[in-house]
């Protein structure tokens, strides 16, 4: 969202040209504006630690190979639930004589994987369905904010238990249980901001050169929904996030031997008063790293949705 | 699951209309939404892999005992009469029998709902406590260490696992230290003594004085409270500085300091007072997340809630129980916002 | 709510309260309640006709009376009598008459008469519930039990449609579903044609030592003694079982002194508890086997180098001495140690080149096959212990966890490569494990014997099934035995169960419990010999 403008320039023109009052293209108003929020972003320093943990997290899901000492799946009955600072075992080793460390590592990957695709999934389907209602109005607005309340009326995990039950556990089926949770509240927002928008003049205007509602949907109305539900979905991860951990924890999410953080802390609970390690060290990584997100998406609303301005 | 952050209040209804249309829409929509809640939540049942008739005969029974059983359940009926049998069952007030304790749904739901109320109720009372002074402190002194400190509070409230931070306390508070009370609701010995009024040990225990009970009760629930009251509390103080920071930022707060009002009056007897009504609905929603069953504190605490009697009923497939459930839940949501609506009557006095 | 001071008041008073409260550092329970920390979620129903899970039976041991029953002191001796004082056989070996003992009363205060048995028999019969099978695999049927289950003054006749081994029949008769209830009891509270079962499944009416005061889902199960038990009134009034999930929760209660017995602790809470003073471990060897089973539809599975190979690559001693250690012990045959007929031959070592070898005899390559588990983690880590030791021969072994009834549902349809699970007998006759494990007369799919283990794996047990049904009407005790050895040689090597351990019950208790005896591999746990 801050990403900066693909122009190739000489390294001094490119401030100037960004911070120029007098932009001389829509592209560099555009650039211009991110730039300023990336400086507005900056000075946040509790959203650049965030930034900060997730960069570290990404290059570690990407390293993982290379940076875990062990493979996360060999076992070793003889040297089980080692304590922390064995050597050798950094963190220690689970029931199964497995080390942590490296799980924890490896683990790192499914933990954005699931991240990744809910916050793909949910937005969009919210997207679509709130801006369907929005734009159309009437008894299609109705029944689809009537299916929205129905899910929102729904305990949030008793629901994705459901439909994980349903599916049958696996990461794929914890990601489309988390991801019809997730979806009504940006249905909401989308459609909020569908209404506002929809009897613009800009949108009248549209519409009298022709554009059919397919056309003004996705060209016109969706780009203007894209910052607000940006901000809601940075500021949702980290409850994705626990959501799926959650469900790895029931043992529902990922299947063993995958080093999931939830089912890790699931493992180690029975182990809770002898080594406390096993269960403390992946829910330690699990609050690391929700943190990062919710200061992550605490900075990024403060620069993309100033008005809201709750969370400065 | 925890409150989940800035999630918009539910629905809010449109401009006032008079009373009579206001009621028939209300009622309408409630109606309207449980079946539909009743409908998804039956139909999940149906499509679950999980054979309820399993889960009763277990795994020796015999085929003739499974067929004699799948019929008992009327299985064999299409899906469409059995969620009409449902409905007409429901409607005349009987949610059937669990199949998996042989009780009553309406009889468990009365056990298990007071065990969910009482917790939620307290966590919320916590969360409002500390919430609400923190919120308005940390507006007041925006940008000051109160301020950060409010704020990293609660953002380590909303990315806590929570069932790992109950897990941390029972072993710290209950296994180390033996301050609080374990899992449970009571103490073995104290268990069966007080009579069933309300279904809440606090309240029990208080009305038959018997206040070791009381105490021995207090003890269980102090650590998952306070656990739920903190995920509470960090929603609740969030939402109440960004509320102050929009009145305090307002011309009628610069007027009335330069009028030279106290700065105590300024923050309680303006500002605070014109963010009563939206408090009010962000509470009531925190309650209602509260109430529909912290599944993983209860799963935790072994507190014998709401949540995770649907979540054991949800993995035997016994739908009945998990029926009832939602409904319930269901209704305390709907309950709720009409309460929350009223109250908003009666505070706002744009809506009088 | 207007005022800071009296909020700042309010968050001072709970910080407070919370703060301010402490528990007494160690409580005792009394010298008359014997109070248990167990798992009673798998309870449904405490009616003998219907309660077929561990919790449930417990209690049902306790609350009634059986035709014969065992001595928790001495269950080595099996069978006694009970309810019946003494009983004959009929020549031809079909027919026994049971004569039944005086001066019996129910908790209710009805004398126990010969036609409290025939009820209860025949009950278990009619209403054709799980556990019915264990009585209707004589021959009785809704249809024929007018006939066949009938008492004359103060004796009981039972007739068999063929001449079972006695030993057989009144082991049967001795489990949970030979449970004598109080007929006028019952059927005063009986709705429509239910002969009491909904009233039964909540409430209880036996003659045993102790009788249900209540049992909460969940939560707790409360028995009463019973002051005119025929072998006088036990020593612990009252009993209480209280459900506990977890095992360090019980841990804890147990080091407080908050309860008596803790049933379900984990390897480690053992290993942690064992020094603590006043706590004693008590071990028992229990029934229950731990197996993996290969289904025969398969292509691959159904090779006998594959199933070969693949008993060769279990670390069965890596896992009896690490994660279950102190709980199961090997075990790799189907009869649980101290059965009739039981060997303690483990021929079956962790031999990856051997396996290797099968694995190429048979041509396979590349193996790839889906286990079902369900979601006890105990379970769970012995795949992921499977799971590797089979990767090194090549073989892939992908790792399905489900809830039971999920797991359970696939493994009766024959859906599943390969199922890990526990078995425990259903009654203490070697019977109980041979007509399951070895035992399957019609093998397609239309006979739906889902009963059957062999019949789930699609086994048509190569033979074995004509022996089982010679064993079981061998009347000579030690011919029996004889063959069920024989058995159990061929079931080892040819069939396509890999039995890996047997279960050993570890229960930490505090010191002055006494008398302790969870039933061994027979049956379950006796309360009323239990002293403190």
């Amino acid at each position: 969202m801050t990403a900066l403008p693909e122009h190739g320039r000489g390294r001094g023109g490119w401030r100037d040209w960004l911070l120029s009052d007098a932009p001389a293209s829509r592209g560099q108003a555009r650039a211009a504006a991110a730039w300023q929020g990336w400086l507005n972003f900056r000075s946040n320093t509790l959203a650049m630690i965030g930034l900060g943990i997730l960069l570290g997290l990404l290059a570690v899901a990407a390293l993982a190979p290379w940076l875990a000492p062990y493979d996360p799946f060999v076992q070793d009955l003889g040297n089980r639930l080692q304590p922390p600072g064995t050597p050798g075992h950094p963190l220690g080793t689970d029931s199964l004589g497995r080390d942590i460390l490296s799980r924890l590592i490896h683990g790192s990957r499914i933990t954005l994987y699931i991240v990744a695709l809910v916050a793909l999934i949910a937005p969009l389907a919210g997207l679509l369905v709130g801006t369907v209602a929005g734009y159309a109005g009437g008894w299609v607005d109705t029944i689809l904010m009537r299916i929205t309340d129905i899910f929102l009326a729904f305990p949030r995990l008793v629901l994705a238990l459901a439909f994980v039950a349903a599916l049958g556990a696996g990461i794929e089926n914890a990601v489309i249980a988390i991801s019809l949770t997730a979806w009504p509240p940006y249905a909401r927002i989308a459609r909020a901001e569908t209404l506002t928008i929809r009897s613009s003049d800009y949108i009248s205007a549209v519409r009298l050169q022709g554009a059919g509602p397919i056309r003004i949907i996705t060209k016109h109305i969706w780009p203007l929904c894209i910052s607000s539900l940006i901000v809601r979905v940075t500021l949702d991860m980290a409850g994705i996030i626990l959501a799926a951990a959650g469900l790895g924890f029931l043992g529902l999410g990922a299947q063993p031997p995958s080093p999931e953080w939830g089912a890790m802390i699931a493992e180690g609970r029975r182990f809770i008063l002898d080594h406390w390690y096993v269960a403390t060290v992946p829910g330690l990584a699990i609050f690391t790293v929700s943190l990062a997100f919710n200061l992550l998406g605490d900075g990024l609303r403060d620069v993309l949705d100033p008005k809201s301005g709750e969370g400065g | 699951m925890t409150t989940a952050p800035d999630t918009p209040p539910r629905a809010r209804r449109g401009p006032i209309a008079p009373w009579f249309t206001t009621t028939v829409g209300t009622l309408t929509s409630i109606a309207v939404t449980m079946l539909g809640l009743l409908f998804v939540t039956f139909f999940i049942g149906r499509v679950m892999p999980i054979d309820p008739v399993l889960a009763i005969v277990g795994e020796r029974a015999s085929q003739s005992t499974y067929d004699q059983v799948y019929r008992q359940l009327g299985l064999d009926q299409p899906l469409i009469v059995q969620f009409a049998y449902y409905i007409w069952d429901v409607v005349r007030g009987d949610f059937g029998v669990s199949t998996l304790n042989a009780r009553p749904v309406l009889e468990d739901i009365a056990r298990v709902f007071p065990a969910t109320l009482e917790l939620a109720t307290l966590g919320v009372i916590v969360g409002v406590v500390f919430g609400i002074p923190l919120g308005v402190a940390s507006a007041v002194k925006q940008g000051t260490w109160i301020d950060h400190l409010a704020r990293v509070v609660g953002l380590v409230g909303y990315s806590m696992p929570i069932f790992w931070l109950g897990m941390m306390g029972l072993l710290v508070f209950y296994g180390i230290l033996g301050w609080v009370g374990g899992p449970g609701r009571l103490g073995i010995f104290y268990q069966g003594i007080v009579p069933d009024r309300t279904g809440m040990i606090l309240v029990d225990s208080a009305l038959a004085g018997e206040w070791e009970i009381l105490g021995n009760a207090f003890s269980h629930i102090v650590l998952p409270a306070s656990l739920l009251g903190y995920f509470s509390m960090a929603y609740i103080s969030r939402m109440t500085r960004s509320f102050m920071l929009e009145q305090l930022s307002a011309e009628y707060v610069t007027t009335a300091r330069v009028k030279g009002l106290s700065e105590w009056a300024v923050v309680w007897g303006h500002a605070f007072r014109n963010i009563r009504v939206q408090l009010i609905t962000v509470i009531a929603l925190s309650y209602a997340n509260l109430l529909e069953g912290s599944v993983l504190t209860e799963i935790i605490f072994a507190w014998p809630g709401i949540g995770s009697y649907i979540t054991t009923a949800l993995l035997a497939a016994d739908m009945n129980a998990v029926l009832g459930g939602t409904v319930v839940i269901g209704l305390v949501f709907i309950c709720l916002n009409i309460f929350s609506d009223l109250l908003y009557r009666v505070f706002d006095p744009r809506a009088k | 709510m207007t005022s800071i001071k009296t909020m700042l008041t309010g968050a001072g008073l709970a910080a407070a309260l919370l703060a301010g409260t402490a528990l007494p550092a160690l409580a005792e329970t009394p010298d008359d309640m014997l109070v248990i920390a167990n798992r009673i979620d798998d309870v449904t129903s405490l009616d003998p006709a219907e309660n077929f899970e561990f919790a449930g039976v417990d209690a049902g041991r306790n609350i009634y009376q059986k035709l014969v029953n065992f001595d928790p002191a001495d269950l080595d001796a099996g069978y006694i009598p009970e309810v019946a004082e003494s009983w004959e056989v009929s020549e031809d070996g079909t027919t026994i008459t049971f004569t039944i003992r005086d001066g019996l009363t129910f908790h209710s205060g009805n004398p126990v008469r010969a036609e409290d048995v025939v009820f209860s028999l025949r009950r278990v019969v009619q209403l054709n519930l799980t556990p019915s099978f264990i009585l209707t695999q004589f021959g009785f049927t809704p249809e024929n039990v007018e006939e066949t289950i009938t008492s004359d003054g103060n004796t009981v006749t039972i007739v068999t449609d063929a001449p079972y081994a006695t030993s057989f029949v009144l082991n049967c008769l001795a489990s949970t579903v030979g449970g004598i209830v109080d007929m006028e009891t019952v059927m005063a509270n009986a709705q429509g044609d239910d002969l009491g079962n909904n009233w039964l499944k909540t409430n209880s009416a036996g003659s045993g030592a102790y009788s249900l005061v209540s049992w909460t889902p969940n939560e707790s199960l409360i028995l009463q003694a019973n002051p005119d038990y025929y072998l006088g009134a036990p020593a612990m009034d009252r009993v209480i079982v209280r459900h506990v999930a977890e095992s360090a929760s019980q841990r804890l209660l147990l080091e407080r002194g908050d309860i008596d017995i803790a049933r379900n602790l984990n390897p480690e809470d053992v290993a942690g508890i064992r020094d603590v003073d006043g706590i004693e471990i008590h071990d028992e060897l229990r029934g229950r086997l731990m197996y993996f089973a290969l289904n025969q539809q398969h292509p691959e599975l159904s090779k006998p180098e594959v199933r070969q190979a693949l008993k060769y690559l279990v670390d069965y001693e890596g896992m009896q001495d690490s994660f279950l250690s102190g709980q199961y012990v090997i075990h790799q045959n189907f009869l649980p140690q101290t059965f009739l007929g039981a060997v303690d031959e483990n021929p079956f070592t962790l031999d990856v080149a051997r396996a290797q070898e099968l694995l190429a005899e048979a041509g396979v390559e590349d193996l790839e096959i889906e286990v079902g588990v369900r979601e006890a983690q105990e379970r769970i880590e012995i795949a992921q212990t499977l799971q590797n030791t089979f990767a090194q021969a090549g073989i892939t072994l992908n790792i399905t966890v489900a809830t039971a009834a999920q797991t359970l549902g696939r493994y009766r349809a024959r859906e599943l490569d390969m199922y890990l699970g526990e078995w425990g007998p259903d009654y203490p006759d070697p019977q109980t494990n041979a007509g399951t494990f070895a035992y399957n007369p019609d093998n397609s799919d239309e006979a739906q014997a889902t009963g059957l283990l062999a019949w789930r794996n699609s086994w048509d047990t190569g033979g074995l099934t004509e022996k089982v049904d010679a064993a079981v009407i061998e009347n000579d005790t030690d011919a029996r035995a004889e063959m069920y050895r024989e058995i159990q040689a061929e079931f080892r090597e040819t069939s396509p169960f890999a039995i890996m351990f047997q279960q050993i019950e570890q229960n930490a208790i505090r010191d002055n419990v006494e008398n302790l005896s969870l039933g061994g591999a027979t049956t379950a746990i006796s309360y009323w010999v239990i002293e403190k």
